[in-house]
């Protein structure tokens, strides 16, 4: 277990390296600069500026120089947010965001696993059919736009919840709502099917001839095994919602790493692009890790090896 | 209170599918003393599982007896509900099913499913309920149950997890064992042990054993009555003996010939039954065996035949009406009745 631990998050450093070279490469093809877009910059201001940040040395320089810093923990100062460095930002946004994130998986587990579960057992009754129409809909709808729905009637219409930032414990509440209707719906589904694959096996068939009553049958011997495919989309899932979702952040104005991971690209601040990428990229691959560790606990015909 | 542990009268039992009702038992009646082996043998969607499992209520849930009377240790099966009939799963009568490898949970070891067994009854104190799991394991003839205990199905061997199957239909000591195709998921040699357990156990445990199978070859070994079914119906009933030296239905005359037979020449044929089996979703007028059958006569594929008693000297007699147990010999076929006919025909042609 502990060998394949190491070998792992050994792998892991390794894909983080391969994000980080076609992310700094991918990044300078694209035309534009950090600093074009203010105005009445002398050329010799601009010069000045990009001998400041080292942007004036070849490419392949440049790529040297931060491999080397990023080694030593240091990604660099921001380029539009004077005098923060890309760590502090990470260090202060990420918190927001992973606690709204991490609600949000709660959530939508809390939802989905018991949905799916109820639809799969009374499969093709009403029930079943209305689980299906509401987690169908909620793998269509939109984010921003049951985002801006839920802002319209439960903010502005009844003025039941604050519409912005995160000062209330109850102003968590729409955020939550609309990053986990997604995952929720998706959860329900994912678990449904393999609900229904479980309740045919023979080993269901087992535990009822041993007089075992429904209830257990379904908490002991189906949970555990129906639960795997929710566990393998757990990890991402878990990464993305934690570093923060743009467009919630954005609708309910929270000061989250998903807002600066997005707009520090229009904006050119590479350092900031390269600092958020790498992050993202390193929580996908250890929550990879950690689901991979929580399957051999769930199903002990999984070993790693 | 019948003195049978098991005595079903007249059951009809239904599928009702999106495509009709599947009539898979048309007026089962059987009955069982304690403590004996009886084998229902018959090919695939005879009836013989059904028949068996609606003993534990465990038929699929469209499955419903349409009418007759389940009767098992006193109880009427077939009025109790879910909840009632949880009680005696597992405690009164278990099962075991055909394919050892699916049927142990994959993720919860040995011991904790031996365990849940002694358990879910509840009437066992918690040391007795820790100690049982190993006893059991001894009794089935698993050598080191302390290490097997902690194992999980995947890591025992076919042979294995069938008699860890035994050990938990066996945990409550049940009056009943269903054997529902015990051996044939198993290899050849594994399946001759799987099945001197099961005799050796009934002797220790004077617990009853309904044997189901297709092969011939088993039933022989341990059966006292076999029953042999055919389309929701049991043609041929008797004992071992009555039914593989003077088997008396056309379709049982039938199985036991494509049995393979050590004196026979290497190139003499296995003869089959030509055919497939009565679809159950319109069953026939007559006797359902009759589009295959070599001797069908015109009454055949009109009426359908009554119960007849075979007795010892080769005679025959009416079965009353009221199914009584006494263990003889009876078929359902109308050949019993030619000799008869023809002399009947021959009475209107002299007259």
């Amino acid at each position: 277990m502990a060998k394949y631990i190491i070998k792992r998050i050994l792998f892991g450093v390794l894909t983080a390296f391969v994000v980080a070279t076609l992310t700094f490469f991918i990044m300078n093809l694209v035309p534009g600069g950090p600093f074009l877009s203010e105005k009445a910059v002398t050329p010799q201001a601009q010069a000045a500026m990009e001998a400041k940040y080292g942007l004036d040395k070849p490419l392949f320089v440049q790529y040297l120089t931060y491999m080397g810093d990023i080694l030593q923990g240091d990604m660099g100062m921001s380029l539009k947010k004077r005098g923060f460095t890309v760590n502090d930002i990470i260090r202060n946004k990420f918190p927001v965001s992973a606690r709204l994130g991490g609600m949000a998986v709660l959530l939508s587990v809390l939802i989905g696993v018991p949905l799916g579960s109820i639809a799969a057992y009374n499969r093709g009754k009403v029930i079943d059919n209305i689980i299906i129409v509401f987690s169908t809909a909620g793998i269509a709808i939109p984010t921003f736009l049951s985002s801006t729905l839920m802002m319209y009637f439960l903010s502005v219409k009844l003025k039941l919840l604050p519409s912005l930032g995160l000062t209330t414990p109850a102003s968590y509440i729409m955020p939550v709502l609309a990053l986990s209707l997604y995952p929720a719906s998706y959860i329900s589904r994912l678990m449904r099917s393999s609900m229904l694959d479980v309740i045919g096996q023979d080993y269901m068939r087992t535990a009822r001839a041993k007089g075992v009553s429904t209830f257990k049958s379904i908490f002991k011997h189906a949970l555990r095994n129906a639960i795997l495919p929710v566990v393998t989309y757990l990890g991402p899932l878990l990464a993305y919602l934690m570093t923060g979702s743009f467009i919630v952040e954005k609708i309910f104005t929270i000061p989250g790493l998903g807002h600066e991971f997005v707009s520090a690209i229009p904006s050119r601040d590479y350092p900031l692009i390269m600092g958020t990428t790498i992050f993202l990229a390193c929580f996908i691959i250890l929550m990879n890790v950690v689901v991979d560790i929580a399957y051999a606990f769930i199903d002990p015909r999984i070993k790693l090896k | 209170m019948s003195d049978y542990l098991v005595d079903i009268k007249h059951e009809k039992l239904s599928f009702f599918t999106p495509v009709g009702e599947v009539k898979a038992l048309n007026d089962v009646s059987i009955q069982m003393k304690e403590g004996e082996v009886l084998g229902i043998v018959g090919e695939s969607g005879s009836g013989k599982s059904v028949t068996a499992y609606s003993l534990m209520g465990l038929t699929a849930d469209n499955g419903k007896i349409v009418d007759g009377e389940v009767n098992f240790n006193g109880h009427r099966v077939d009025l109790m509900t879910e909840k009632e009939i949880r009680k005696i799963r597992g405690k009164e009568i278990s099962i075991i099913f055909q394919d050892p490898m699916t049927s142990l949970n994959p993720v919860y070891t040995i011991g904790n499913q031996i365990e849940e067994a002694v358990r879910v009854h509840g009437d066992k104190t918690k040391e007795e309920a820790r100690q049982r799991p190993r006893e059991l394991l001894t009794l089935v003839g698993i050598n080191e149950p302390d290490k097997r205990l902690k194992q999980y199905p995947h890591e025992l061997s076919g042979g294995m997890r069938q008699r860890v199957m035994i050990a938990i239909a066996l945990a409550c000591e049940p009056k009943l064992l269903i054997a529902d195709e015990p051996t044939t998921a198993l290899d050849v040699t594994i399946q001759a042990q799987i099945l001197e357990l099961m005799n050796d156990l009934r002797r220790k445990l004077k617990m009853g054993i309904i044997l189901i199978t297709h092969d011939l070859g088993v039933v022989a070994s341990m059966c006292d009555h076999i029953a042999v079914m055919y389309a929701g119906e049991i043609v041929e009933y008797g004992t071992t003996d009555d039914i593989f030296y003077e088997p008396k239905h056309e379709y049982t005359k039938g199985l036991l010939k494509s049995i393979p037979k050590f004196q026979e020449k290497e190139y003499s044929r296995l003869v089959p039954i030509e055919g497939t089996p009565v679809d159950l979703l319109n069953p026939p007028k007559g006797c359902g065996f009759a589009p295959r059958c070599d001797s069908c006569m015109k009454i055949c594929l009109e009426r359908k035949p009554e119960k007849m008693i075979i007795n010892a000297d080769g005679t025959f007699e009416d079965m009353p009406d009221e199914t009584e147990y006494n263990g003889k010999h009876y078929s359902r076929c109308w050949l019993q009745k030619k000799e008869q006919f023809e002399l009947q025909d021959n009475a209107k042609g002299e007259s």
